[in-house]
């Protein structure tokens, strides 16, 4: 007997595959296909050929090549080999891991630190592990696809509140059963918007509510507060969260998660945390790069000023073009330009790259409400001359793509 | 206490708004299939759901909630169970 026709599991995508070659045959750039042929500094690489600034690699405080750090990673590689080839709680844990999770808790001033693959396997193990059959994970409705994925694989009830709204996250809370389990998920800045969380109150209403506290501060750590971090730092409610998360994928300049936490049980957390036990650990050479990175941190009083002044030459800037941010004020080192429609995003997109000019292109369901974006991400880095050459290049690409831009404010 | 009739002519009037394709609504009709509603809109939907009748219904329960029925059922339940 013949055997029946293989239904084709991929057709599902077909929409999806129609959509981006009605994009691609406008004749534009794939904004996702991007291949960066070698990188000159945090702040430039060759594209295509063509020098280009980079404005959208939460690079922020320009660690990639630090020579400590480089040196750092050289020497593990050497001594260490490229690889683990096992899990952290088999043959996976290193002395440069050990070495890695000390960096941090000494960064954070905490007594517990879980090194993870990526900052994507540090939320999802976390959130799904710490929230157990008949608990709740109540999470801001703009939070990141790890969390909603960390959410998705816990067995716990999931309950959405609106995007930094304190009085909408009581309401929530308050129709909870009070013998129930509780954990609340907020991140410090929201990548998309580049807006920041006023964690006081939300923080104080989970914890009158009998609720444990997540802080994912991805996009905080390394520039706010006076220790470098992050939000809940800066606002001054670091005794009232439970766990911080965060990623080496952006100020630490490499790549992995981890988890912080006072918590007196934390450890055995290494034992229950499927995307923690069953991974590979990080190459010796990565936590190495990490280790040394975090200990710079912990002191870059320099960096971080200048990254918020070149955050400030770029917000202004861009509005005294006319161009429509999404935060009034800067908030973070995250600078989102609205754009109209998934087109213009595009064309615009497009435009910069030609002109030398890297940023992120976001469009829905990554982004809130349904936005369009050009997402920037500044550099301790990035010279003025670089960010006044970005603003020229905006101004000419909107021109380019007749993008209408607002009154000129005045900077 | 709502009976089963009156919640389930609420959420049509909730879901009228967001009906952008305009279709038929019935006890039947699905919120992905017939409406093609995208998951945050359906998310933005549970919110005011859970507002109207100060109930919870966790995200985790959606896959289960295909159509209009369906959630009227389930909206119902949880009153009731609230009392
Ligand atoms: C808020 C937030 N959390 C977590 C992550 C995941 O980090 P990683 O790149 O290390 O997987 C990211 C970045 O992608 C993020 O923006």
């Amino acid at each position: 007997m013949p055997n029946p026709p293989v239904l084709d599991l991929l057709a599902k995508y077909d929409p999806l595959i129609a959509e981006h070659a009605g994009l691609l045959s406008t004749g534009i750039r794939d904004p996702f296909g991007i291949v960066m042929e070698k990188v000159v500094s945090p702040t430039e690489a060759i594209i295509k050929g063509k020098h280009t600034i980079l404005l959208g690699t939460y690079n922020y405080m320009g660690m990639t090549f630090d020579a400590d750090v480089v040196a750092a990673g050289q020497a593990a590689i050497r001594d260490f080999g490229a690889g683990t080839t096992g899990s952290r709680v088999l043959n996976g844990t290193y002395q440069t891991h050990k070495e890695c999770e000390e960096a941090l808790k000494d960064f954070y001033g905490m007594s517990h630190a879980m090194v993870f693959s990526t900052g994507y396997q540090a939320n999802l193990g976390m959130v799904s592990t710490l929230a157990g059959k008949g608990d709740f994970i109540i999470l801001d409705a703009d939070s990141h696809a790890s969390i909603y994925d960390g959410c998705k694989m816990s067995n716990a009830d999931i309950v959405r509140f609106r995007h930094n709204d304190a009085a909408d996250l009581e309401k929530r809370l308050k129709r909870l059963p009070a013998d129930a389990g509780k954990l609340v998920v907020l991140e410090g800045v929201y990548s998309m918007l580049g807006d920041v969380a006023p964690l006081p109150e939300l923080v104080a209403i989970a914890k009158a509510h009998g609720a444990m506290v997540l802080v994912d501060e991805a996009h905080g750590m390394g520039f706010f507060g006076e220790h470098g971090r992050g939000v809940y730092e800066e606002q001054g409610v670091a005794d009232d969260v439970d766990f911080v998360v965060g990623t080496f994928s952006k100020s630490v300049g490499t790549v992995g998660g981890f988890c912080v936490s006072n918590h007196p049980k934390f450890e055995i957390l290494r034992l229950v945390c499927r995307p923690y036990t069953f991974t590979a650990s990080l190459p010796p050479a990565v936590v190495a790069c990490a280790a040394t990175s975090i200990r710079k941190l912990m002191t870059a009083h320099d960096k971080r000023a200048r990254l918020w002044e070149a955050t400030r030459r770029l917000h202004g800037g861009l509005k005294a073009r006319g161009f429509k941010l999404a935060t009034e004020t800067p908030e973070s080192a995250i600078v989102s330009v609205l754009m109209p429609d998934q087109e213009t995003t595009a064309l615009m997109w497009s435009t910069l790259i030609e002109l030398g000019v890297y940023v992120n292109m976001s469009r829905p369901p990554a982004t809130p409400a349904g936005v369009f974006l050009l997402r920037c991400s500044i550099c301790a880095l990035h010279s003025d001359a670089q960010i006044d050459t970005v603003l020229e290049r905006f101004a000419q690409a909107a021109q380019m793509c007749r993008l209408p831009l607002l009154e000129a404010v005045a900077a | 206490m709502s009976d089963r009739a009156e919640v389930y002519a609420r959420i049509i009037e909730l879901i009228e708004p967001l009906n952008a394709k305009k279709v038929a609504l019935t006890e039947a009709t699905t919120f992905a299939g017939d409406m093609e509603m995208d998951s945050l809109t359906v998310m933005d939907l549970v919110a005011s759901m859970e507002d109207e009748w100060d109930i919870m219904i966790p995200l985790n329960m959606l896959p289960d909630l295909e159509t209009i029925g369906q959630v009227a059922d389930a909206v119902h339940g949880l009153v009731a169970k609230k009392g």
